[in-house]
């Protein structure tokens, strides 16, 4: 039996913001474009090299946004043999990275090009109102739910219920985000804050502050996946390798989650990921995980093991998660302080490559091999889980 | 004239809709595993039965989570700012998302006891929400 092709990751790029918004001005699509350029360069390849094609994003619906790797293949001139469109939610793209993975183990694809854009800040799109009040929406909408910072300030209350986590715990990771993000020069939001800062913020939702909440920018990135054999043809020197993937979704609505002290899509996809990577947690040498709020992290690194169910806020507290604390995560400034463009699942991806390829300067974290990434997509909904190596 | 969002009623949900006008909450419940669920579906959500009958209940049940909204979703909703939004297990079993009606929003606590009340917010629309037990009568 023929050895199994092995996927890499081989260039990533994001669309350079000012004040959270798109440097320069540009459509979603010139927005993708430009970043998949870039992305594919970094592998010395172009669009012609692309032969499958991963892409999710809120724009153009209803409209070309539907089938939107249909539009975007026809905007870049490429016509892909592999597509896939599938769209969880702000995880989306690490469930792409498994996708891609595993067209690429098949020989389904060689080339796979993952884009996400987002213009919601410059076009002013988002409101906390939601979409209209249709099918499951009926029974949530009506009642005047914030979308999305409700239902996790639902989730928020009843871990603060269960297992006693306090507004200062989650302060601690929003503090501790923006303590990267200051070494972060793209970063949306770099200025110093404190712990009080957070409990002083405009109460959004109980119990999240407006410093709890990630920001609402614009945002574009591209990752350009293919297999070890054809990295090493184009000259590729630092690949990034896919250890191990996994992907879960519990629920849609609030109501129907399962528990809402727990990211049951988390654990799924957490177990299936480490599992298929055979790896512990203190290999890992940095985390990053989709922090649309501070909640939304406590929950998860409680879900994928890094500490038990409940001792989340402890683990967090004492600035444990900052530049030269024990734990890294979130070293970009994350989207509570990089930028949040609705979908930020991406970012965690381009963000966790380039410090296994130790290109974050000020940020860095040294010796940097093994990564977890994770991504949240919905109301606490959907997982996706990536294991990348620097070898 | 009422412009916060109406539920845009379809066939799966018409009937939950025309009872709540009638001031009934009424749910489906399997009859092949006895198990009620909410929002209504064509198959149980517990054992994938197609036997459900609607059944009306009773409207008892505690807050499981809850927020205050202290920014309004949408404009229509800033004059009720702030506001609860629970989600109330249902004696029944079922959990349901709603608003708990209450002048002191502050008070509302996890395991609050709640019952139904209708807010006719329209002649064809009544929505189902709860009000605390304790502020009842």
């Amino acid at each position: 039996m023929a050895k199994m092709r092995e996927p890499v990751i081989v260039g990533v790029a994001d669309a350079p913001l000012e004040k959270g918004m798109l440097k320069g001005g540009g459509s979603v699509l010139q927005m993708q474009a430009w970043a998949a350029k870039a992305a594919l360069a970094e592998a010395g390849m172009t669009p012609r090299d692309v032969d499958g094609l991963l892409i999710a994003g809120m724009w153009g619906v209803p409209g070309p946004g539907l089938l939107p790797s249909v539009t975007f293949g026809e905007y870049l001139g490429i016509r892909p043999r592999y597509a896939d469109t599938t769209n969880i939610g702000g995880s989306a793209f690490e469930a792409h990275v498994a996708h891609a993975s595993m067209a690429i183990e098949k020989g389904y694809c060689d080339v796979a090009l993952i884009t996400y854009g987002s213009t919601q800040k410059s076009e002013r799109s988002r409101s906390l109102g939601g979409r209209p009040p249709v099918l499951t929406m009926q029974f949530e909408n009506t009642w005047g739910i914030p979308q999305p910072v409700g239902g996790y300030a639902m989730a928020a209350m009843r871990h603060m219920h269960e297992f006693g986590t306090t507004s200062a715990q989650l302060a601690e990771i929003a503090v501790a985000t923006r303590k990267w993000a200051a070494l972060n020069p793209a970063a949306t939001m770099r200025g110093p804050m404190s712990i009080d800062d957070v409990l002083n913020s405009a109460m959004v939702a109980d119990p999240l502050h407006l410093l709890d909440c990630c920001l609402v920018t614009d945002g574009g990135g591209a990752v350009v996946m293919t297999s070890a054999e054809n990295a090493r043809a184009h000259g590729v020197k630092n690949p990034v390798h896919v250890r191990g993937y996994g992907e879960a979704h519990s629920h849609w609505s609030i109501g129907a989650m399962p528990d809402l002290a727990r990211l049951t899509s988390a654990e799924m996809s957490g177990g299936t990921a480490l599992q298929m990577a055979g790896v512990k947690h203190e290999d890992f040498d940095v985390v990053e995980v989709y922090d649309s709020f501070t909640i939304t992290v406590l929950m998860t690194l409680e879900a994928l093991g890094f500490c038990k169910p409940g001792e989340g806020g402890r683990f967090v507290s004492g600035q444990r998660t900052a530049p030269g604390g024990e734990f890294p995560l979130n070293t970009n400034g994350g989207g509570l302080s990089y930028g949040h463009p609705g979908m930020y699942g991406i970012f965690l991806l381009i963000e966790a490559v380039r410090q296994l390829r130790g290109e974050c300067g000020p940020r860095q974290v040294p010796d940097c091999e093994l990564a977890l990434v994770h991504g949240t997509g919905g109301t606490l909904s959907s997982g996706a889980t990536c294991i990348l190596a620097r070898s | 004239m009422y412009e916060k969002p109406l539920p845009i009623v379809d066939p799966g949900t018409e009937f939950f809709w025309r009872e709540a006008k009638a001031h009934r909450l009424t749910i489906p419940q399997c009859q092949d595993c006895g198990k009620h669920h909410f929002y209504p579906r064509a198959l149980c959500p517990h054992c994938f039965s197609d036997r459900l009958e609607w059944t009306q209940i009773s409207g008892k049940g505690t807050v499981y989570s809850y927020t205050v909204a202290r920014k309004p979703a949408g404009p229509a909703f800033l004059p009720d700012v702030p506001y609860v939004i629970a989600l109330v297990d249902l004696a029944e079993g079922p959990r349901m998302m709603s608003n708990v009606m209450t002048a002191s929003p502050d008070s509302v606590r996890i395991g609050d006891a709640v019952e139904i009340t209708f807010d006719d917010v329209t002649p064809e629309v009544s929505l189902p929400k709860f009000r605390l037990v304790r502020e009842a009568g």
